[in-house]
């Protein structure tokens, strides 16, 4: 088993912490490091993965360097945009990205998210830590698997799929 | 389902002490007095958070004479692992993207650890 290379191998699991309002999402990817980091900083990769299914994703700025900011929008097919921005805290190359991330409607609500890359040897496990400011909005967060627009991401999956295999 | 039941729950649970309370009615029935023993609070405030959960719709309690044990609704778990279930699934198809774009950097750099300019500009 341990050395079938299929993408079923690479399970996400999502932790949500009884004490800590975070989500922490694990998985593995395989590629290098070098090369999960590019697809995580490079605006032209990003794009074609970030972004939930029938929300084409636009994005203005994605300056992943520490300092640099970024926005982007999910727009729906009514041209309803949703927009999302932050700033890159830390970005260490093929090791560490650290950003915080507001949702634009809730300038308020500002999550700190962490993704660390980490060598397996050729492949990557991915670990990313979102810390958001209360209870209340991680488990909202957590519900937003509800919304409409979010179920047909599984169809585009499956198309990419066929596609790729 | 309506959302607004949905946001009830969640704020339901967004107070430990309420989170503990469900977590101790998984493991079965209790009195509000039971569960006020362990902490540092008044049953009267044990009692206010079991009604919470209860307008929630999480916790129900039986008229059974005096005793009035809190019971966790049925289905409770099944729907909160569905919610986390479903955000599990969505953080999989946008992974599972990003393993089509890294294959994709695979054909274009076949080459290890050579850096292909343009190919993705």
């Amino acid at each position: 088993m341990s050395t079938t290379r299929t993408n079923h191998r690479n399970e996400t699991r999502i932790e949500a912490d009884p004490a800590l309002p975070t989500i922490v999402i694990t998985r593995e990817f395989e590629a290098t490091p070098e090369r999960v980091f590019r697809a995580y900083t490079d605006p032209d990769l990003v794009v074609q993965w970030l972004g939930p299914r029938r929300l084409r994703m636009q994005i203005e700025e994605y300056d992943a360097r520490r300092g640099g900011s970024y926005r982007y929008l999910h727009v729906d097919d009514d041209g309803t945009e949703y927009a999302f921005r932050g700033v890159f805290h830390e970005v260490r190359p093929s090791e560490r990205i650290v950003q915080t991330f507001t949702y634009e409607d809730y300038p308020d609500g500002v999550s700190l998210e962490t993704a660390t890359f980490e060598d397996l040897g050729g492949r990557t496990r991915v670990t990313t830590r979102s810390l958001v400011d209360s209870f209340e909005a991680r488990d909202g967060i957590l519900a937003s698997g509800m919304d409409v627009g979010v179920r047909e991401g599984y169809e585009r999956l499956d198309e990419l799929l066929v596609g790729t295999a | 389902m309506a959302d607004d039941r949905l946001s009830r729950m969640f704020s339901a649970l967004a107070d430990p002490t309420r989170r503990d309370i469900v977590a101790r009615l998984a493991v079965g029935d209790a009195t509000v007095n039971e569960l006020a023993e362990p902490y540092d609070v008044s049953v009267q405030a044990v009692s206010k958070h079991v009604r919470v959960l209860e307008d929630a719709g999480l916790v129900s309690r039986s008229r059974d004479a005096q005793r009035r044990p809190c019971h966790l609704e049925p289905g409770v778990f099944d729907l909160m692992t569905k919610w986390i279930e479903r955000y599990r699934r969505e953080a999989e198809d946008r992974f599972r993207r990003l393993d089509a774009v890294l294959e994709q950097l695979d054909e274009e750099a076949p080459a290890t650890g050579a850096r292909t300019e343009g190919a993705a500009s």
